[in-house]
């Protein structure tokens, strides 16, 4: 006797709203290829303000996985999607200001950047290794097209190599998956996580599965030695593109990770545990060192996103609520000092003109003190000195990694972020401390500077009181089994 | 009992000031001067108060006030005050209006200067003041961006340069202190049951000796690159010359004494075994650092240079008083850490004055200058009378004390120390001699005297020298009960003493002995 299916697609009401309305925007975009952007953008905050409300009435659910073990309904992924509609909602003011600079409109920005974000909100969900590539797919190719948008020839290139790469990482990521399946006949978090336990036969092929599920996601997030296509993708897109694409796939895919390495491997943590530090460390080194030999800011920016990879990837070293609150907390105040940082950049750079040089920096103080003091916020933030949010990031993912035992790995980042420093502050001290130099290209609208301060003010009162949201990511346990 | 907020309000004071300074963008210069000088001397005022109400001989913690912040993390607002940090409070809210006055005549950026300057002002009394570490930690790593950007924005000509060195050492630095902190964070969960970064629950931690000593190096590559402790001290010279007027005195009055502070309150507090472990070496350290100084000050043709090789000399002297542990020399060093803060302080101020008029920092420049400023000259002299050690002045009990602790202690290191005593007062009036005294190079001819603004910034520091040289007591007695305190408490461990054995941390691996 079989049971009929029960279709429970109440549970993944965000991830539909996104992509209903990724279709809608799409063929609105079809047939009004050069009309206005603005009912666009009005459209896409509407869809993202829905999808936030739909993930906000999930929140009091009881965690349970549906639609036949694909997607869980947790306050992990609630958690996640909210943090995504956010990133998106500022990411889509940012290409609405970007893109009403060129002559051609790009409507279709909208319809791809929703559709990104519902493969990363399904991916925040997922249940299921199955579901965990297809969602990585679907915002992966989705990024593919946003980074070549502008169609010029920089960008395209840089999409091209991204493309490459990015059917690298899922080929291992698929490969990964097949493992699981050997190690676990099942692909389900779950499933895995209630097979691996307590079994000792199919231990190796469960870590290969792990490592080589952590390769290909690790491509995603740009860790060392998978971080190659990063520079030349982020110095490549357009700005917004580039400000999206670096805060929202960073806390997707490591919400993904979560799943992988909390819930599914988790019997298997003391084999992984050496190779995520190894990783780890490796990726704040080398990510911090590129960066200081860097003279592009959105190439010095990518570089030190590698080392931000690195940073959050130390706190699963240690499994468990502090470990994941640690992480998320990291991931929310880095995707906001990341995206505001690039969207500073955007508007300094004069727009499409991406002149994105350190020269561009110079005296900014004097010409454009509002863009100097954003940008000097977020990029503290990022540094991770005191009282920005990313001082507490530092230090939560620290505490989870030095109560795993893995003090070296906390001095290395410790040292990290010594480099780091140095090369944030590069750029505050060209801006404050030089004259001066060229014409002043930036653009002077009042609203963008607006928008950003949002994540600018948010930095600093989650740098004062960062109890306001840290006991609710600690409560926004992951479902295990 | 006092229900005053003390501490809170202090470590608020100058805080008041800045939402005026950032949210008036249209501030003249003028306004926004008298903001930051209103509110340092607001945070004076509190101070003022703060002390009236301090108990004197009590040992332990006042005034504290502790509230939850971050509840899961275990981070408090945790602030007392006791006989050391009293101290090194007064001079910070004393010297910042100073400070402030002395920048008068900053013309460039002036809101911004003053908004940095408050901000710097809160969070040097906020590390002076915290008891719980990561408090402490936030503040001491907080007071970073301000003081690289006073002396990137407002230096002189390698600014840039000072400024990152700054920031790269002392960053390099904190980054084995945080490590430190979160190891003790992460000890205190597994003993205490609850893991927190409170000192006073700290200190009951039963660390094995090997690890204590590991953490008690960690602390102190932490606060020895600030204070700075001989062979960590390269970037102070470049800060100290680059910084400008008001960035000196901040940073020779103030900042560099929350090095020595950390010593005091974490290192001995926390690890008094490996305190007394390591002490011999520290102090040999210090006083390399005494001698190499003055000698290097000695070759100094930059005036600038030779005050700053001077704090080496005169910092490695605080160092010495901490680690002898006796209560006279931390009495010594704690006096030592206000004074070195009033006499350098005053040294760069009486030197940036005379700066505005010449615009240059070489001894051969100068010469004469006696004969057209003598009121200036008048200053310098004390400053510098102060800084050798001159009876009558206030350096000279906080150096009669350390060198009195440390004889008793260590006879040979407190011989050696006193002999970079007396360099210091070569290297001075050597200095004093060619810049103030000989022939009067014509194009000084017509360098105007103090005017009544700069007498007025000079005449209370004068004051409180002469106050402390004079009539010591009552800093004293506020000081001395935690001295000893501390003291004893360091005293009475004995070195390589075997700490009781955790019984559950060892052996993960599940092999216990039958």
């Amino acid at each position: 006797m079989i049971d009929p299916p029960r279709v429970e697609l109440w549970a993944i009401l965000p991830v539909l709203i996104l992509f209903g309305g990724a279709l809608i925007a799409l063929l609105g975009a079809a047939f009004a290829r050069r009309a206005a952007q603005a009912p666009f953008v009005l459209f896409t905050l509407a869809v993202l303000a829905a999808a936030a409300a739909s993930a906000l009435w999930l929140w009091d659910r009881e965690p349970v996985t549906v639609l036949g073990g694909m997607a869980s309904v947790d306050r992990l992924a609630v958690v996640a999607t909210l943090v995504l509609c956010g990133i998106g909602a500022l990411g889509a003011y940012l290409g609405f200001h970007y893109f009403e600079e060129d002559e051609f409109r790009r409507n279709e920005f909208y319809a791809l950047l929703l559709f990104a974000l519902g493969g990363m909100a399904l991916l925040v969900a997922a249940a299921d290794l199955i579901i965990v590539f297809l969602a990585i797919e679907v915002l992966s190719l989705s990024l593919y097209v946003l980074t070549a948008l502008t169609f010029r020839r920089g960008p395209t290139e840089a999409a091209m190599k991204y493309f490459l790469m990015g059917a690298f990482a899922s080929a291992f990521l698929l490969y990964g998956v097949a493992m699981s399946y050997g190690a676990a006949a099942t692909t389900s978090i779950q499933g895995l996580a209630r097979a691996l336990t307590g079994t000792t036969g199919s231990q190796p092929l469960a870590v290969i599965a792990a490592l080589l599920l952590v390769v290909g996601l690790g491509f995603k997030v740009s860790l060392v030695p998978f971080h190659m296509w990063t520079p030349d993708v982020y110095q490549g897109a357009p700005s917004p593109v580039t400000a999206f694409m670096s805060a929202a796939t960073k806390a997707a895919v490591f919400v993904a990770l979560v799943r992988v390495l909390d819930v599914a491997f988790v019997a298997q943590q003391w084999d992984l545990a050496p190779a995520i530090a190894a990783l780890s460390a490796v990726s704040m080194v080398v990510g911090s060192v590129l960066a200081i030999a860097q003279r592009d800011v959105k190439r010095m920016l990518a570089y030190s996103s590698v080392a931000q990879a690195g940073f959050i990837l130390s706190a699963f070293v240690q499994p468990g609520r502090d470990g994941i609150a640690a992480a998320l907390f990291y991931v929310i105040t880095y995707g906001a000092a990341v995206l505001g940082a690039f969207g500073v950049v955007m508007l300094i750079s004069g727009g499409i003109r991406e002149q994105t040089g350190f020269d561009r920096f110079r005296g900014l103080i004097r010409t454009q003190p509002v863009l100097a003091v954003l940008l000097t916020i977020f990029l503290l933030s990022l540094a991770g000195i005191p009282p920005t949010a990313g001082f507490v990031a530092k230090v939560l993912v620290f505490g989870a990694a030095t109560s795993a035992g893995y003090w070296p790995l906390v001095l290395i980042g410790a040292l990290a972020s010594v480099a780091g420093a140095f090369f944030y502050l590069r750029i505050v001290a060209l801006m404050a401390m030089r004259d001066p130099q060229g014409e002043d290209a930036a653009d002077r609208a009042p609203l963008p500077r607006l928008v950003l301060a949002v994540p600018a003010a948010m930095i600093v009162v989650l740098g004062i009181v960062p109890g306001v949201i840290v006991p609710l990511l600690q409560e926004a346990g992951v479902l295990t089994w | 009992m006092d229900t005053m907020p003390w501490l809170t309000l202090a470590i608020a004071a100058p805080l008041v000031g800045l939402p005026v300074l950032l949210v008036w963008r249209s501030i003249t210069d003028d306004a926004a001067r008298w903001v930051g000088l209103a509110a340092t001397l607001a945070a004076f005022a509190v101070s003022i108060g703060m002390l009236a109400n301090f108990e004197t001989g009590e040992a332990g913690f006042q005034m504290v006030s502790k509230h939850p912040w971050v509840e899961s993390v275990g981070l408090n607002w945790f602030v007392g005050v006791d006989g050391f940090s009293i101290w090194l409070v007064m001079v910070t809210t004393f010297m910042f209006p100073i400070a402030i006055a002395a920048s008068w005549k900053v013309e460039h950026q002036v809101r911004r200067y003053m908004a940095m300057a408050l901000f710097l002002e809160t969070v040097i009394i906020g590390a002076f003041l915290s008891l719980d570490l990561l408090l402490f930690f936030v503040f001491f790593e907080a007071l970073l961006f301000p003081m690289y950007y006073i002396i990137g924005v407002w230096g002189s000509k390698r600014r840039i340069y000072a400024a990152t060195k700054f920031l790269l050492y002392t960053m390099f630095g904190s980054a084995f202190l945080l490590v430190g902190i979160l190891w003790l964070y992460v000890e205190s969960g597994k003993q205490l049951g609850a893991a927190t970064f409170d000192l006073t629950q700290l200190e009951q931690l039963q660390l094995p000796t090997g690890v204590a000593r590991w953490l008690f190096l960690a602390f102190f590559v932490g606060f020895a690159v600030k204070v700075p402790v001989w062979p960590l001290h390269t970037w102070l010279p470049d800060a100290h010359t680059e910084a400008p007027t008001k960035g000196s005195v901040v940073l020779a009055a103030i900042l560099l004494k929350t090095g020595p502070y950390g010593m005091l309150r974490f290192n001995l507090d926390l690890f008094p075994e490996a305190s007394r472990y390591f002490a011999t070496a520290i102090m040999v350290l210090a006083v390399v650092g005494i001698i190499y100084g003055a000698i290097v000050a000695m070759m100094q043709t930059d005036i600038k240079r030779l005050i700053a090789y001077s704090s080496v000399s005169h910092m490695g002297l605080i160092v010495l008083g901490i680690f002898a542990f006796s209560a006279e020399s931390m009495d010594g060093a704690v006096l030592q850490m206000v004074n070195h803060g009033l006499s350098t302080g005053m040294l760069f101020l009486v030197f940036g004055m005379l700066y505005e008029r010449t615009h240059t920092r070489e001894i051969a420049d100068l010469g004469g200058i006696v004969q057209v400023t003598p009121w200036l000259a008048g200053a310098y002299v004390v400053a510098m009378l102060s800084s050798i050690g001159l009876p009558g002045l206030n350096n000279f009990v906080g150096e009669f004390l350390v060198l009195l602790g440390t004889f008793s202690v260590d006879r040979v290191l407190a011989s050696i120390a006193i002999v970079g005593v007396i360099l210091s007062a070569v290297y001075m009036l050597w200095s004093y001699q060619r810049t103030f005294q000989g022939s009067l190079k014509e194009r000084w001819g017509s360098l105007p005297d103090l005017s009544w603004r700069e007498g007025a910034i000079v005449v209370p520091i004068v004051a409180v020298m002469l106050w402390i040289g004079l009539h010591p007591a009552p800093v004293l007695e506020r000081l001395r009960p935690t001295s000893e305190e501390v003291s004893e408490r360091v005293r009475a461990v004995q070195v390589g003493e075997p700490v009781e054995p955790l019984v559950e941390a060892s052996a993960p691996t599940g092999e216990q002995a039958p």
